[in-house]
């Protein structure tokens, strides 16, 4: 659905809305699904954003949104410098990951304390991205939602558990999306809700035996 | 929002509201964002549009490619005014805010980055040049205007130079200001529908070339004549001009346009002015810095 302020819109630091601000927004989305900012990311760029990123700022944008900055921030300009005052190691690298993979691909490798997590993501246009993978698990994030996202070891009553627990704390389901490794194995749930999922739906999530881990992800404005 | 610009002009005129009102209306119901809030923010919007273009008039923004900067200040200091002091403020205002946008400023996308200089431009500039100005709550009225005409040409054509060339993106932002100017004018319905029509097909085929692929040149010159179409458009559509094809079925010309345009003109820095030997010379010359960095 379009909206007023896709088209009188978004407010954002130039120059591009793909290459800048959708860039911006997959940073944001990594560091939310990370939880924290990072200690150390590995970012690797495919086509158009590995071609022509320099020039529109993508590696300031991406960088930025890694220590939490928003597409209309100011200083996104400055993001390296802010960047290393967050305690943000980082490095890009250019990938060709085929003529299926869409042009403007990032993939993020984060080191959070001693976990390892890869996330890849694509700036669709306008400033829309969507995430479609999550440590190799195929995902549909917008940001467009509040996101909760978990994964789990595959066992019988999970899904139940986790629904009622989001109803239990007055958070209405939008969509809901499981992937699983294989039968028994690890199931990745994707929750969008109409309201953020709050600290205390998270921690009652978090208490079960079955959980791996599970992230909060806000909707990105 | 509407997938016409005739059913935007029937259900404001079934109603008995007043297009601006359909539109909000529409966003609202749709959103559920309360009315009242979606003019404030497109109030706010309308300060970041200004603030923009002061800055790049300003004259010291610079891109990181260095290609754009100080052009909009050198226009507005030094041009001899041909056709008066309106046409090369308006022209200056929309180089202005594609230059601040070049070099990482704050713009608003309306209906992209590489179109943004084109509706500020028209915006404030008959603002300013109206007897006693047009009133921020008729501008916020103007801007719902543009904005439900963007949101039909994004479902029936696109907005993405990707996907349709330049006439997608300066096009539109022409056509939503010509619309809104004609709104500004008083003009009948009838008359806006004739300004979108009118723009549009003025825009047809333009592809999207940029050098080095970055929204630079000829981004900046382009949105400045984009101002001009749109305002051109207005001026005939409210002197009772018509024409013979409606907004819509423009609109649709200008999809089947972009969907018939070769790739090579379609944003990749493939064809056209980015592929002349004077465009990969300028790229050659580019200053490169490495991204990568680490915390001590």
């Amino acid at each position: 659905m379009v909206s007023l302020f896709d088209i009188l819109g978004p407010t954002m630091v130039g120059p591009s809305s793909s290459h800048t601000a959708g860039a911006c927004r997959l940073g944001l989305i990594a560091r939310a699904i990370a939880g924290v900012t990072p200690r150390r990311v590995r970012i690797q760029l495919h086509g158009s954003f590995a071609a022509t990123g320099e020039g529109h700022g993508t590696h300031r944008a991406i960088v930025g949104g890694l220590i939490g900055l928003a597409p209309d921030d100011l200083r996104l300009r400055e993001a390296y410098d802010e960047a290393r005052a967050a305690g943000l190691e980082w490095e890009f690298e250019d990938v060709e990951l085929g003529e299926d993979a869409h042009p403007n691909t990032a993939i993020f490798h984060v080191e959070v304390g001693d976990e390892q997590l890869v996330v890849r993501g694509a700036s669709l246009g306008g400033g829309r991205v969507e995430v479609s993978e999550i440590d190799g698990f195929p995902v549909a994030l917008t940001g467009a939602y509040p996101t909760l996202v978990l994964l789990a070891h595959d066992e019988p009553g999970t899904i139940a558990c986790v629904a009622t627990i989001m109803a239990g704390h007055h958070v209405n389901l939008a969509t809901m999306r499981v992937d699983r490794t294989g039968r028994h194995q690890d199931a990745l749930m994707t929750i969008e809700a109409d309201e953020p999922v709050n600290d205390a739906a998270l921690g009652a999530i978090r208490s079960f035996p079955w959980l791996r881990w599970a992230r909060s992800v806000p909707k990105i404005s | 929002m509407h997938k016409s610009i005739e059913s935007l002009i029937r259900d404001a005129e079934e109603s008995g509201r007043s297009l601006p009102q359909v539109v909000l209306d529409r966003e609202s119901s749709e959103t559920g964002v309360p009315p009242e809030q979606i003019r404030a923010r497109i109030a706010q919007t309308l300060q970041i549009m200004r603030r923009a273009i002061d800055e790049g008039l300003e004259g010291k923004v610079r891109s990181a490619s260095g290609m754009t900067g100080g052009r909009a200040k050198k226009l507005w200091d030094g041009g001899p005014r041909i056709l008066g002091n309106r046409v090369t403020a308006t022209l200056a205002r929309a180089i202005s805010t594609l230059e601040v946008n070049a070099a990482m400023g704050l713009i608003v996308a309306a209906p992209t980055a590489g179109a943004a200089g084109v509706l500020p431009a028209i915006l404030i500039s008959v603002d300013e040049f109206a007897e006693g100005g047009m009133g921020e709550e008729r501008l916020v009225d103007a801007m719902l205007v543009a904005g439900g005409v963007g949101g039909v040409v994004a479902q029936r054509a696109s907005l993405a130079g990707a996907e349709g060339g330049c006439q997608a993106e300066t096009g539109t932002a022409a056509a939503m200001g010509a619309a809104a100017v004609t709104w500004l004018h008083g003009g009948s319905h009838e008359q806006i529908s004739t300004a979108i029509a009118l723009c549009l097909q003025g825009m047809l085929g333009l592809i999207c070339d940029p050098i080095g692929g970055l929204v630079e040149i000829p981004c900046i010159y382009r949105n400045a004549s984009a101002a001009m179409q749109a305002i051109a458009a207005s001026e005939m559509a409210l002197a009772g001009l018509d024409f013979p094809v409606s907004a819509d079925e423009v609109i649709d010309v200008m999809g089947e346009v972009g969907r018939r345009m070769p790739s090579a003109y379609r944003e990749t820095a493939m064809g056209g002015l980015a592929a002349t030997p004077s465009a990969k010379r300028l790229v050659q010359i580019r200053p490169t810095t490495r991204p990568s960095g680490a915390s001590r």
